[in-house]
């Protein structure tokens, strides 16, 4: 069997209460997601041909935390099975790319964490440059900080603009008394910054005919593509995301206009910075969600823009996408676009 | 599915302590071979994987990232994956299945561990204390493959004998013991009853690249009288940790991983069509105990392999002419190495330790209590069955 490149569908997803703490372990929480996303669609972990899932050890205090979660995805007779140290959007693309195969239907892919458990600011500063960054200690506040910097000194966002991302996002607040607290980090306030979430999404897909057969209207992956800048923020433009750039055109995004988009904005700049980037008109419906500004589950962030995507295409929507980041000031980013078909 | 193969290889030479690399110095070492052994260049490359253990090993969260600037990522797709021991090997598949899914034509596979920028033990436990070690782990399956086999207790000493002669004649291997013999293992102190010392793995800092293309990619270096190693199938298959009726000494999700390869590679009689063998073997024992689960012997026999000399680099079935995971074990990179070894062997291009007349290969990694595994089946050509 030969795909054509725009015919393997997310079908649907689902996503655990996202809270500031859980008592649910990660496995907890994703055998009851997987359940909830493969349920309405009448299959059971036994249809599942491929799995892929998304979590870090440091984000779960302990190495090869990921191995407990296979109690969550039924592998037993065993599964075709991945895991990356990613967001759950790239188990996506990893899923995506293995359908391509052609010998396989169903996928899951899940992305899950659990950040209540540590401060980030202690766990963030190991992810940089071990030699020269790391040492430092400077939180990912602080990294914000100085990219929301460089991103009013371009004129793309002020402080004002930041305080409206952040009352459309949480739906509260009033810009005047948000402007008036005092900073967190310059220019950053406690509005601009994201919550810290515990939860886990989970999402499936299918091949073409298997995807119709399923659902009425699958939200059919038209394109997809990630890339990354070089790591170290003082060597790249803080006020652009070059990679956000590429993936955005590999992916296809100049051949039609998107009217939904969904973009793992953590800080009120980064979505200002990239709706710039994306060139996403007032048209455009973007975090309707309320984004990873109202809740945000670490390393299934991104993979809950896929999903709030997909919902869009599933309820008539014609075109939308979906962005994921990872790393200090949006260093690696994804972009998928799902369409629709009448 | 769209063919590809593996046309360039790379490793770096394997030490306990590299502290004349960073480790960023230390994949581009193995970069560099293998886009030298590929006579290509990093602007060749669309798209990179990253492959390694734990985080906690060098305590560098996603050193992906990190590493993007090394890896000659900045601008690419660059991806990261975590399978526990067989992420090495899932590394290899995962590159495979981006040039296989029609997307991406020439992908560069990177693994690597850098052991001695923390305490690997210590990390297994999650820095928590209470760890078993990888050893104390594994010891009850060894012990319980003997108990149902009834193989002597000289198999184990065997195995690494051979291991580290085999070792001897790779140049990038890490153990190198001029006088290995069955008197110093059997002499050597008892680590986790049945495993002595020598029966053990090193604990490495190293690194492995290989570079994956697609038809025409394999087409082009074969013309250019550089044989590339078709990849005739990847396989990957899980099963949880723990429960009634599961059996980690002859393990469900290894059988059927090595049975799908098989069927993809063509492969109806594997102990006859299949030349040489990489299996992961961190510990003596295991490598009986994965000839029985990989087929490669029934059930109950692996262990008269080893005794009759056939998995000996000059036997009927090679098992780790490299020197094996018991002789280099950098373990996030160990899985891919395996990958390695095997293209290289029908490539022709393993050097002292070549297997004669090898066409097609088999490798194999696997992960956490016997529940991660990953394979590929390589040969010289992509229909060397006829």
């Amino acid at each position: 069997m030969t795909l054509t490149s725009d015919d393997i569908a997310v079908i649907g997803w689902a996503q655990t209460e996202m809270v500031r703490r859980t008592e649910l372990t990660e496995a907890q929480m994703l055998v009851r997601v997987i359940t909830d996303a493969l349920e309405p669609l009448g299959l059971t972990r036994a249809d599942v041909d491929f799995t892929c899932l998304g979590s870090c050890d440091y984000i779960a205090g302990q190495a090869f935390s990921f191995v407990y979660n296979l109690d969550a995805i039924g592998a037993w007779p065993p599964k075709r099975d991945s895991h990356v140290e990613m967001d759950g959007a790239w188990a996506l693309y990893e899923a995506w790319l293995r359908l391509h195969e052609g010998d396989i239907e169903i996928a899951v892919v899940t992305g899950s964490g659990r950040s209540s458990t540590a401060d980030p600011a202690l766990i963030y500063p190991m992810e940089m440059d071990p030699y020269v960054l790391a040492p430092l200690g400077a939180d990912p506040l602080t990294f914000a900080a100085l990219q929301a910097r460089a991103v009013i000194g371009a004129g793309i966002a002020d402080e004002r603009s930041m305080a409206e991302v952040a009352i459309r996002a949480r739906g509260t607040g009033t810009v005047d008394v948000m402007l008036a607290e005092d900073y967190v980090r310059e220019p950053l306030r406690r509005h601009d910054i994201p919550p810290i979430t515990d939860g886990a999404v989970a999402m499936v897909l299918a091949t073409g005919d298997r995807a119709r057969r399923l659902v009425d209207r699958p939200a059919y992956i038209t394109g997809f593509d990630h890339r990354t800048d070089c790591h170290n923020p003082a060597l790249r433009p803080l006020d652009d995301s070059p990679s956000t750039r590429t993936a955005a055109r590999e992916a296809g995004l100049g051949d039609a206009p998107v009217e939904f988009a969904e973009l793992q904005a953590a800080f009120t700049h980064e979505e200002l910075l990239l709706r710039h980037v994306l060139e996403l008109g007032d048209e455009v419906a973007v975090n309707s969600s309320g984004g990873a500004l109202r809740s945000n589950p670490i390393m299934a962030t991104g993979l809950a823009r896929v999903g709030y995507a997909a919902d869009h295409i599933f309820g008539g929507g014609t075109r939308a996408l979906a962005h994921s980041t990872s790393g200090p000031c949006l260093q690696q980013n994804l972009v998928c676009i799902l369409g629709g078909r009448s | 599915m769209k063919p590809c193969a593996v046309v360039g290889v790379g490793q770096t030479h394997h030490r306990s302590r590299r502290r004349d690399v960073s480790m960023g110095g230390l994949v581009r070492e193995a970069v560099f071979r293998a886009l030298d052994d590929a006579e290509l260049t990093m602007a060749d490359i669309d798209a990179i994987v990253l492959g390694k253990a734990p985080d906690l090993f060098e305590g560098v969260m996603k050193p992906e990232l990190y590493l993007s600037d090394a890896l000659g990522a900045v601008g690419k797709p660059m991806f990261r994956v975590h399978t526990a021991g067989s992420v090495g090997g899932t590394t290899g598949i995962v590159a495979a299945s981006h040039v296989q899914s029609g997307k991406h034509r020439t992908v560069l596979a990177v693994a690597f561990e850098k052991q001695s920028e923390g305490n690997a033990q210590f990390a297994l436990g999650s820095g928590k204390g209470a760890s078993l070690g990888a050893g104390g782990s594994f010891a009850p399956f060894l012990r319980a493959y003997i108990h149902r086999s009834g193989a002597p207790e000289h198999i184990g000493w065997k195995v690494a004998v051979k291991d580290r002669q085999n070792a001897l004649k790779n140049p990038y291997a890490h153990l190198k013991i001029d006088d290995i013999s069955l008197e110093s293992v059997r002499n050597s102190p008892m680590m986790w009853d049945p495993i002595r010392y020598l029966e053990s793995c090193p604990s490495s800092d190293g690194a492995c690249a290989v570079v994956i293309a697609d038809e025409d990619g394999a087409n082009a270096a074969a013309a250019a009288g550089r044989t590339p190693a078709w990849i005739l199938g990847t396989s990957s298959r899980s099963e949880p940790l723990s429960f009634a009726g599961r059996d980690p000494v002859r393990p469900q999700a290894c059988l059927q991983c090595a049975e799908d390869v098989y069927t993809q590679a063509g492969i109806t009689d594997p102990r006859r069509q299949i030349d040489m063998a990489e299996l992961y073997v961190p510990f003596s024992w295991l490598e009986p105990i994965w000839l029985e689960a990989h087929h490669l012997a029934d059930e109950g026999e692996g262990w008269r392999l080893v005794d009759d000399d056939t998995t000996q680099l000059t036997g009927a079935l090679p098992i780790n002419a490299s020197g094996g995971v018991l002789s280099t074990n950098p373990i996030g990179a160990s899985g891919l190495l395996r990958f390695a070894e095997a293209a290289n062997q029908v490539r022709g291009r393993a050097g002292e330790h070549q297997v004669d007349g090898a066409g097609v290969a088999l490798a194999m990694a696997y992960g956490a209590q016997n529940q991660y595994f990953s394979m590929w089946v390589v040969a010289n050509s992509l229909h060397p069955f006829g």
